[in-house]
């Protein structure tokens, strides 16, 4: 019996169209948009000026706050603007417009595939260029990373856990560099475990992914304290409360952090970039994204250099399909559909993809029937239907005592809903009006 | 058996006379003091219980009036000056004279001027679109579209017009209580004064995008060109933003803006309908701003 999470979950189709395609390296575009505010917490502050020439992995904005991440360039070339455009929140943000000439790398990156397996930084060193490489979680949720390392006092890490379970149907790009990066993603885990000065980390990877599973046993028997773990495939364990309940088997307390039962969860992107990082000075300015979707000609996984247009993309993996509805940005559950492609990819893009017109609609809404399927796939014990009626009644403080803050927006409520209620988007908006509350109360 | 009855009838009423003087000893020692006026005031107001004059109702609000040192703060809008002056009269105090006041709808995107980037089909209430997505067209700040304003209006006096998908103020029933100014989450309803004969001039857009990119999502959005605020002879036309807007204090309704506006953002509302000759005469007494206005409506249809 495979471990996984106790509580609620569900198993949409995988749809892991592909899985079987190796990450090609996407052509350096003509320009990038590359936006200053990629990560949860402050936006960076740009320090170029228009008509500045930059090189690759270049600093172009200063990270603006504990909780924030900086952000290079990920070409060479001109500034040519800056400006608010349209990122794939559907929102205008600030953004620098890079025209690209040439691929001139900044000289401190090791542009090299050879892979270093010592690592000679102390904790505070590796956590140091972490932040100042701009490392943020590639799961999705884009943390950045140095605060995710930088254990608070009064609390130690027992354990780091590695999230490979890509959980999201669809997506492959996190598969797919456990397979072909497997070895460097397994350094960079000992890197993350130096830092956190721990003796054990757990890599947490869904059955369905047999050979990536096969492959880092093999390699990691080479390395002291990193566990390859199997896990049974349920949506969502790929969140960080649900990882850590199915492998060591201990609960994240409400409204704290998973340090608080010792543990540290990173992603393995993430994993992949703290290696490059701290072994080849190379800072986050690409990674891999999955192009999907049934109607997508090729699906395939490419290696984009951040602030890539979404369309570019698309064109690469064979072009638009005539009779696209939706295109989202990240998988169907927890993804976002962009209102446009022209958006660029930024560091929490994991995947692109496109569903065709005749699965894209909602369905049509009617009312609650208290079947309570809702109440019982909730990974985190709550009452959907209840957290609905309240936010629609802006009862506010009530969503509040029903823990709707818990809430960690996986979907799988509005994907069970037999009444097709838009549950998970009356939830977001409590989530939204109490955090409003809450700040208020704080200041 | 008789005696069973006498016995509870005894019984109860002694009960009834001991809780009785109880009662009364309390009600002395535990009354509160409470001013007739207030019942009085009360009475006078239009008892919506609507909070648009900013306490959660009537009773409140009644309250606060008869506390205040004068009513110059405390404004019933949807009763207007008639009960401020009787409410004033009651409380023999001085009531402030306010114009009236009606909600204007400031988006003219309607179905067929502002096209549908995409379709939007998650829950239908404005606040989340706002909060979480960005609505269905090209335009960041115009109409959502789906009613928060008219299911707020406690006086049925907004619907939504389903040819344009705009909500709609009916002048004769809105009171100017607020209700939806306050539960639009997109800040496009304003609250204005009538005017006089209720003709009202307005600016009917709040997209505050550089006049390419506004014009590019919405045919008739602003793009500040700033023709209104030259054509304006009284300083009622400010620009913010690549956005103008007409202070209704300074606005004496000549309409001279709404006839240079090459977007026609600018409404006007209530006017009789122009004779075209004396409009081409107006016209000819400002020959340049004239020509301005023509050059940018004949290169924009060009396009």
């Amino acid at each position: 019996m495979l471990k996984t999470f106790s509580k609620g979950g569900v198993h949409p189709a995988e749809n892991k169209l592909s899985a079987e395609q190796s990450i090609k390296t996407l052509p350096i575009p003509k320009t990038v948009t590359i936006p200053i505010s990629q990560h949860i917490g402050a936006p960076a502050t740009v320090i170029v000026k228009k008509n500045d020439i930059v090189k690759v992995g270049q600093i172009i904005a200063q990270s603006g706050g504990f909780v924030s991440a900086n952000i290079h360039s990920s070409v060479s070339g001109k500034v040519t603007k800056i400006d608010s455009f349209m990122d794939s929140s559907g929102y205008k943000k600030q953004a620098v417009v890079i025209d690209v000439e040439g691929d001139e790398w900044d000289e401190s990156i090791v542009k090299n595939n050879e892979v270093i397996r010592d690592c000679n930084l102390s904790s505070e060193e590796i956590i140091k260029k972490v932040g100042e490489l701009g490392i943020v979680g590639l799961g999705g949720a884009t943390f950045p990373s140095q605060v995710k390392l930088s254990v608070p006092k009064g609390m130690t890490a027992e354990v780091l856990i590695i999230n490979g379970v890509e959980c999201e149907p669809y997506l492959t790009s996190d598969h797919r560099l456990m397979l072909e990066k497997g070895l460097e993603m397994l350094v960079g885990t000992s890197i993350l475990m130096k830092a956190l000065n721990v003796t054990k980390a757990i890599v947490g990877i869904e059955n369905n992914k047999k050979d990536a599973i096969e492959h880092l046993t093999k390699l990691s028997e080479k390395f002291s304290g990193i566990e390859v773990q199997a896990l049974k495939v349920k949506y969502p364990q790929g969140g960080e409360k649900q990882l850590i309940k199915a492998l060591i088997n201990r609960e994240v307390p409400s409204g704290g952090l998973p340090i608080a039962v010792g543990a540290v969860v990173h992603n393995v992107g993430t994993a992949y970039a703290v290696y490059e990082a701290v072994q080849k000075n190379k800072p986050l300015f690409e990674r891999v994204v999955s192009v999907t979707g049934k109607s997508v000609k090729n699906p395939s996984n490419y290696l984009t250099r951040i602030g890539t247009s979404v369309s570019e993309l698309i064109e690469a993996a064979g072009g638009l399909p005539e009779d696209t509805g939706k295109v989202i940005s990240g998988g169907p559950m927890m993804g976002k559909a962009l209102n446009t492609i022209d958006v660029p990819v930024t560091k929490g893009t994991s995947g692109v993809l496109i569903i065709p017109e005749g699965e894209s609609r909602r369905g049509k809404v009617s009312d609650c029937i208290r079947c309570s399927k809702c109440v019982s796939v909730c990974p985190m014990g709550l009452e959907p239907f209840l957290l609905m009626t309240v936010a629609e009644k802006q009862n506010y403080e009530r969503a509040e005592k029903e823990k709707t803050m818990d809430c960690i927006e996986c979907g799988s409520c509005s994907y069970t809903c037999p009444s097709n209620r838009p549950l998970l988007d009356y939830i977001r908006l409590s989530k939204f009006e109490v955090g409003k509350i809450m700040r208020s109360r704080k200041s | 058996m008789s005696e069973i009855v006498i016995y509870t009838i005894i019984t109860v009423s002694v009960i009834g006379i001991i809780a009785a003087i109880i009662l009364f000893f309390a009600s002395q020692k535990f009354k509160v003091y409470e001013d007739p006026k207030i019942d009085l005031v009360e009475e006078a107001l239009p008892t919506a219980n609507c909070g648009g004059c900013g306490y959660p109702g009537c009773r409140n609000f009644a309250e606060a009036c008869v506390k205040a040192d004068d009513l110059s703060n405390l404004y019933c809008p949807v009763g207007g000056n008639e009960v401020m002056k009787n409410v004033a009269e009651i409380l023999g105090k001085n009531a402030v004279d306010k114009e009236k006041q009606v909600a204007v709808i400031r988006c003219s995107g309607s179905y067929n001027v502002r096209s549908r980037t995409n379709n939007y089909d998650g829950a239908e209430n404005c606040t989340i679109v706002a909060n979480l997505y960005s609505g269905d067209t090209g335009c960041q700040f115009g109409c959502l579209g789906l009613g928060e304003c008219v299911d707020a209006c406690g006086f049925d006096a907004m619907y939504m017009d389903e040819e344009t998908g705009l909500p709609v103020v009916i002048q004769d029933k809105c009171t100017a209580c607020g209700d939806c100014v306050r539960a639009c989450p997109k800040d496009i309803i304003e609250l204005r004064n009538a005017g006089k004969k209720d003709r009202r001039i307005f600016v009917s857009c709040i997209n505050e995008e550089k006049g390419g990119i506004a014009k590019k999502s919405c045919e008739v959005a602003c793009i500040g060109c700033s023709l209104c605020v030259k054509a304006c002879n009284y300083d009622a036309i400010e620009i913010n933003n690549f956005l103008a807007y007409i202070d209704y204090e300074k606005c004496v309704l000549c309409r001279k803006c709404v006839d240079v506006c090459p977007t026609g953002s600018i409404h006007e509302i209530n006017f009789p309908a122009r004779k075209i000759k004396p409009q081409k005469k107006e016209k000819s007494e400002n020959p340049d701003l004239v020509k301005i206005a023509k050059d940018k409506n004949s290169s924009e249809t060009k396009e």
